[in-house]
C-alpha cells in the first residue's frame, strides 16, 4: 500500500485562496435553489474574495512547493492572486445594477466569476503545464458561459459562441504544444525543463521549438495578441459590459503570468523566443491601435484598445530582463484599476433604457452627468497614458526597460504608438465636453456599489500614479523569487 | 503459435454457435414462457412442442423481400443493423464459461481472452451498441424510428452510468478488473457454494445492476425505444427481412450478453456443486433470461418522463450510494 | 516485418484514413463516423503500446459517450447532408483544406527529421510490466497528478453550471403550451434529463 499522505504532501495554506472561493462558489450553488437571494449571493461570494484575499496577503514572502509538486507557491503567484481578486471584486460590484436593467440577475454569475477566479489562480499558482492547461480550462469555461449570459441578445449569444469556437481552437493549439514539450523532455514541469535544459535542447530540440511555438499561439489567443486577436472586438462588443470589463482584465492578466512563468523561467533559453514576442509585440500595438481609430463605439473602441495594451506589455515580455518583468506586472496592476473604471462607467451609462455606448450618446455627459464626465476623462488619459496617472508610469517603466537593454526600435515603436492612442481616448473626452447635444441626456444615476468600485478605480489610477515607487518597489519582490 | 490461432479459432466457432442457437431459442422461451404466463401455449406445431419454430422463423424471415425505403441514408441504413450486433457478440470474447479443460493434450482455458481489463471491455462494447439504434432510426425517413431513436439514445446514456456504477463495488471488493478472477474469488470455501457470491456481498449492486441491464437492452418495462403502441416499431419501423433480424438477433445477443455478464459477476460464473462448470454457467444465464421474460410479462411500460426521473433521481443516487458505502466498508474492514 | 508491426502499420492507416475523411464529409453523420473508426484505430494503437487502460477508456468514454451525444445533437437538430456547406467556401479554402494540411506534415517531416533520436529511455515502454495498467494509472493520478485531478472536478463542476446557465427556460420566457402537464410546476424540470 503506497502511503498517500507523504508522497502527495498535501499543503492546503499553498492553496487557501482557491480553496475559500471554492467553498463560497459551492455555498452559493446550495443555495440557489431558494431562488430569493439578490443579497445572498453576492453577500457569500464577496466574503469568499475577501478571504481568499487575506489567506493570499497571509501567502506574500513565503516560499514552498506541494501537491507533489504541482504547485508552486511563490510571490509571483501571489501578486496574480491579488489582481485575479481585485479585479473579480470590481467586476462583481459593477454587476448588480446593469444585470437588473437587462433582466437577466441571476445568482449563477457569481460562481461563474468565482470559478473563473480559481481558474485563474491556478494557472497562476503552478510551474506545471498540466495544471496549467486545467486551470486555463476552469478559467474559461465559466468566461463562455458569461460572455453570452445575456440569452435574450443575439449579440450575446454570438459572443458567446464565439469565444468558445476561438477558445477551443486555441486550447487544441496549446495541447498539442505541451503534449510536444513532453514528448521532448518527458516532464511537464518547468522546473524539470529548466533542470535538463541543455540536455533535451541538445537531443530533442525541434521538438521543443514546436512545443515553445504552439504554446505561445494557444496564450496569444488568451492574450489577444495580434494575428490571434480576431475574436476579441465582437466578444467584448456583445457580453455583458461588466463581462467585458472582467474579460478585458482578469483572464489576459492570467495569461500574461502564464507567459511570463513558461518563456522567461521555463523557455527562457530558448532563443528564438525573443525574436517571435517582438514581432507579436510590434503587431499587436500597432494593429490594435489603427483599428481602433476607426470605432464609433466605445465598447468595441475599448476592445481594440485592450488589445493595445496587451501588446505593451508584450513588449515588456520581449525585453525579459527583471526591470521588464517587474515593469510588466506593474502594468498589469494599473491596466487592472484604470481599464476597469472606464468600463465601469459604460457599464453604468449602459444601465439607461436603450443605450448602445454609441460615441453619439457621450455628447453632453458633462452637462448631465459633470463628475461621471470628469471620471471618465481621468480613465481616458489613464489609458492614453498621461503624466498624473498610473497609465504614464506604466508605459514609461516599460519602456525605460526596453531601451536599457538595446531594444531601441521596439521602444521607439511602442512611443510612437502610444501617441496614436491618444487621438481615439481624447475623442471620448472631446465627445463628452465640446460636442453638440442632439437629445436630451437622461440622468445618470450611480448606485452603491458601482459609486464604491469607482472610488477604488480612481484611486487606484491616480493614487498610484502619485507614488509609482512603491507599487514598483512590491512588483520587484514578486519577482524576487521567480528567477 | 499456429496452434493457439487454431485453438482460439475453434473456440470462437463454438461460443459464437452457441450465442446464436442461444439467441434463436431465447425467442423460443419468450414465446412460450409469456403464452403460459397469458393462459395459451404458444408455439406449437413445427416440430415437437414447437420447437422448430425459431428455424421456421429464420427461413420465413430470410425470404421476405429485403424493402429500402425511398429517401433512406445509404450507407448508415445498411451499416445500422451490423452496428448493433456485433458488439452484442464481441461481449462473450471476455466471459469465461467454464474453468478450462483439456483437449487432445492441450490445456484449454474457458475463455476466449483472459483480458486483464475485463470489465472495461464490457462497458466499451455495451457502450458502442447504442450506435445500431441511433443510426437506424437516423437514416430512415421516418418519424418512428428517429423518436424510437432519441428516445433510446437517451435512455441508454443515462443508464449507462447507473450501470457501470453497480459494478463498481464488486471492483473495490475484487481489486481487479479481469473477469477470470473475479470468478475465481466467487469459489465456494465451505458448503455454502452461494457463500462467496457478490450477490451475498452487494446485494443492491446486483438489483442496480439488473434494472440497469434491462434498460440498457431496451427491455421491458424499459422498451421505450421500441413501443409498440406509440411508435410502430420503434427504430426499426423501415426495415425488413434479414435486416430485421439482423436487429432482432442483435436485441436477444445484447440480452444474453448481459445476463452472462451478470452471471459471471454477482452469480459467481461457471463455480457450483456437483455439476459441470459449463452447466452451472448456463444456468446462471438461463435463469437471468426467465428473469427479462417473467418481468416483460408482468410490468406495464414506464412513461418516458418517469423513466427519465428514475435513471437519474432514483438510480443513480443509488448506484453512487452504494459505490460509496462499500468503499467506506472496504477500509474500515481493513481488507 | 513482424505481426505487431504489420498490425500498427493497418491501425496507423485506419486512423489517419478516418481523421482525413471525417475533415471532408459534408454529411455530419458521416462526420462522427469516421471519427469514431479513427478512434478505435487509436485505441488498438493505445493497446499494442501496452496501455490497454487508455485504449479502453478512449473507446468507453469517447466512442460511447461523447460521440453518441454528437449523433444525439445531430439527430435532434435533424442535419442532413449540406450541399451549400462546400459550395460557400471561397477558392480560398480550398486552399487552406489542401494547402494546411501538406504544410504541417512537410513540418512534422522536418521537426522529426532533425532530431537526433536519443536511445529508447529504459523503463518506459516495454521493461515495465505494470505500464499501462489500471493499477499504474490509478496510483499516478492520486498521488502525482492529485491536484490537477482534483481541478479537473472543479472543471466539470463548472462545465455543468454552465450547461444549466444557458439550457435552463429561464422564467420569463413563454412557456411552450405543448409541456406535459408535470411541467406546470414553476421549477423547470428540463434542467434534469439532459
Amino acid at each position: 500500500m503506497v502511503d498517500y499522505v507523504s508522497t502527495v504532501n498535501p499543503d492546503f495554506s499553498l492553496i487557501a485562496p482557491e480553496l475559500a472561493l471554492l467553498i463560497a462558489a459551492s455555498l452559493v450553488m446550495v443555495f440557489i435553489p431558494w431562488r430569493r437571494m439578490p443579497v445572498l449571493a453576492p453577500g457569500i461570494i464577496m466574503v469568499g474574495f475577501i478571504a481568499a484575499f487575506a489567506y493570499a496577503l497571509g501567502q506574500w514572502g513565503h516560499q514552498s512547493s506541494g501537491f507533489a509538486g504541482m504547485v508552486t507557491c511563490d510571490n509571483f503567484g501571489v501578486m496574480f492572486k491579488l489582481i485575479f481578486i481585485v479585479a473579480s471584486v470590481l467586476s462583481i460590484l459593477l454587476i448588480g445594477q446593469y444585470m437588473k436593467s437587462r433582466g437577466i440577475d441571476k445568482p449563477e454569475f457569481f460562481v461563474l466569476i468565482a470559478i473563473s477566479a480559481i481558474g485563474m489562480m491556478a494557472m497562476a499558482n503552478t510551474t506545471d503545464l498540466v495544471v496549467m492547461f486545467i486551470g486555463l480550462e476552469v478559467m474559461s469555461l465559466p468566461l463562455y458561459v458569461l460572455a453570452g449570459f445575456n440569452r435574450r441578445s443575439l449579440e450575446s449569444n454570438e459572443a458567446g459562441i464565439k469565444y468558445f469556437l476561438m477558445g477551443a481552437f486555441a486550447t487544441a493549439f496549446l495541447l498539442m504544444g505541451i503534449a510536444f514539450i513532453y514528448g521532448a523532455s518527458g516532464t511537464t514541469n518547468l522546473r524539470q525543463v529548466v533542470t535538463d535544459f541543455n540536455y533535451i535542447a541538445a537531443g530533442r530540440g525541434m521538438y521543443l521549438y514546436a512545443g515553445v511555438a504552439m504554446i505561445m499561439i494557444g496564450f496569444g489567443f488568451k492574450v489577444g495578441a495580434v494575428p490571434f486577436h480576431a475574436w476579441i472586438p465582437d466578444v467584448y462588443h456583445g457580453a455583458p459590459t461588466p463581462v467585458t470589463a472582467f474579460f478585458s482584465v482578469a483572464p489576459k492578466a492570467a495569461a500574461v503570468a502564464v507567459l511570463l512563468r513558461i518563456f522567461l523561467y521555463g523557455f527562457a533559453d530558448v532563443a528564438l523566443v525573443t525574436k517571435a514576442f517582438w514581432i507579436l509585440a510590434v503587431l499587436t500595438m500597432t494593429i490594435g491601435n489603427i483599428l481602433a481609430l476607426r470605432q464609433d463605439n466605445v465598447k468595441r473602441m475599448l476592445a481594440y484598445s485592450s488589445i493595445a495594451h496587451a501588446g505593451y506589455i508584450l513588449v515588456a515580455i520581449t525585453v525579459g530582463t527583471q526591470e521588464a518583468i517587474s515593469a510588466a506586472i506593474f502594468y498589469v496592476v494599473a491596466y487592472t484599476f484604470f481599464n476597469l473604471g472606464a468600463f465601469a462607467i459604460i457599464a453604468l451609462l449602459e444601465t439607461r433604457m436603450g443605450a448602445q455606448s454609441e460615441f453619439s450618446e457621450l455628447a453632453g455627459l458633462s452637462k448631465s452627468a459633470p463628475w461621471i464626465a470628469v471620471l471618465l476623462a481621468v480613465f481616458m488619459f489613464a489609458l492614453s497614458g498621461f503624466p498624473p496617472t498610473v497609465g504614464f508610469f506604466g508605459k514609461f517603466y516599460i519602456f525605460r526597460a526596453a531601451v536599457e537593454s538595446n531594444f531601441i526600435t521596439l521602444a521607439v515603436i511602442g512611443v510612437l504608438n502610444s501617441f496614436l492612442s491618444v487621438y481615439y481616448y481624447l475623442r471620448v473626452v472631446k465627445t463628452c465636453y465640446f460636442d453638440d447635444v442632439t437629445e436630451a441626456q437622461k440622468p445618470v444615476f450611480v448606485p452603491a456599489t458601482v459609486g464604491l468600485a469607482l472610488i477604488i478605480t480612481t484611486f487606484g489610477t491616480i493614487g498610484l500614479g502619485l507614488f509609482p515607487q512603491q507599487l514598483l518597489d512590491f512588483t520587484r519582490q514578486a519577482i524576487f523569487a521567480f528567477l | 503459435m499456429l496452434e493457439m490461432i487454431l485453438i482460439t479459432a475453434v473456440k470462437v466457432f463454438m461460443v459464437l454457435s452457441a450465442v446464436l442457437t442461444a439467441c434463436a431459442y431465447s425467442t423460443y422461451l419468450e414465446r412460450k414462457v409469456v403464452a403460459h404466463m397469458q393462459h395459451r401455449v404458444g408455439p406449437l406445431y413445427a416440430g415437437p412442442y414447437g420447437l422448430l419454430q425459431p428455424l421456421a422463423d429464420a427461413v420465413k424471415l430470410a425470404f421476405k423481400e429485403d424493402l429500402v425505403p425511398d429517401n433512406v441514408e445509404r450507407v448508415t441504413y445498411a451499416l445500422a443493423p451490423v452496428a448493433s450486433f456485433v458488439p452484442a457478440i464481441l461481449i462473450f470474447a471476455v466471459v469465461p464459461f467454464s474453468n478450462g479443460f483439456t483437449w487432445f493434450g492441450y490445456d484449454i482455458p474457458g475463455v476466449i481472452s483472459d483480458l486483464n481489463i475485463g470489465v472495461l471491455y464490457i462497458f466499451a462494447m455495451t457502450s458502442l451498441g447504442v450506435y445500431g439504434i441511433v443510426l437506424a432510426g437516423w437514416s430512415s425517413p421516418s418519424k418512428y424510428s428517429m423518436m424510437g431513436a432519441i428516445r433510446s439514445s437517451a435512455q441508454m446514456i443515462s443508464y449507462e452510468i447507473s450501470y457501470g456504477l453497480s459494478i463498481i463495488g464488486i471492483l473495490i471488493i475484487g481489486n481487479t478488473l479481469s473477469l477470470t478472477e473475479i470468478v475465481a474469488q466467487q469459489a465456494a470455501e465451505s458448503w455454502v457454494f452461494f457463500g462467496n457470491w457478490y450477490i451475498v456481498k452487494q446485494p443492491l449492486g446486483f438489483l442496480l445492476y439488473i434494472t440497469c441491464a434491462i434498460a440498457e437492452t431496451n427491455r421491458a418495462p424499459f422498451d421505450l425505444p421500441e413501443a409498440e403502441s406509440e411508435l410502430v416499431g420503434g427504430y426499426h419501423t423501415e426495415y425488413s427481412s434479414m435486416r430485421f433480424s439482423m436487429f432482432f438477433i442483435a436485441e436477444y445477443a445484447y440480452m444474453l450478453g448481459v445476463a452472462a455478464v451478470g452471471a459471471t459477476l454477482f452469480l459467481g460464473g461457471w463455480n457450483g456443486p456437483f455439476l459441470p462448470p459449463v452447466i452451472w454457467f448456463l444456468i446462471k444465464v438461463f435463469l437471468f433470461m426467465f428473469l427479462y421474460i417473467w418481468l416483460r410479462a408482468t410490468f406495464p411500460r414506464f412513461r418516458y418522463d418517469q423513466l427519465m426521473q428514475f435513471g437519474w433521481k432514483v438510480l443513480f443516487p443509488l448506484a453512487i450510494a452504494n459505490t460509496m458505502g462499500t468503499a467506506v466498508w472496504v477500509v474500515l474492514s481493513g481488507q | 516485418m513482424t505481426l505487431d508491426y504489420a498490425i500498427f502499420l493497418i491501425s496507423a492507416a485506419v486512423a489517419v484514413f478516418g481523421a482525413t475523411m471525417m475533415i471532408m464529409q459534408r454529411n455530419p453523420v458521416a462526420s462522427v463516423l469516421y471519427l469514431i473508426l479513427s478512434l478505435v484505430a487509436q485505441a488498438v494503437v493505445y493497446v499494442q503500446l501496452g496501455a490497454l487502460f487508455l485504449g479502453a477508456i478512449l473507446i468507453v468514454v469517447y466512442a460511447g459517450a461523447i460521440l453518441v451525444l454528437f449523433l444525439f445533437v445531430i439527430m435532434l437538430l435533424n442535419l442532413r447532408s449540406n450541399p451549400e456547406l462546400s459550395a460557400s467556401l471561397p477558392p480560398l479554402g480550398w486552399f487552406t483544406k489542401v494547402a494546411v494540411p501538406v504544410l504541417m506534415v512537410v513540418e512534422l517531416y522536418f521537426v522529426v527529421d532533425r532530431v537526433i533520436w536519443p536511445p529508447v529511455p529504459t523503463g518506459i515502454v516495454g521493461k515495465n510490466p505494470d505500464f499501462g495498467s489500471v493499477e499504474t494509472v490509478a496510483t499516478m493520478m492520486f498521488t502525482d497528478y492529485m491536484y490537477p485531478l482534483q481541478l479537473t472536478g472543479v472543471l466539470l463542476l463548472v462545465a455543468v453550471v454552465g450547461a444549466v446557465v444557458i439550457a435552463r427556460r429561464e422564467s420569463a420566457e413563454p412557456r411552450k403550451t405543448t409541456a406535459s402537464p408535470d411541467n406546470r410546476n414553476e421549477q423547470p424540470i428540463d434542467t434534469v434529463a439532459g
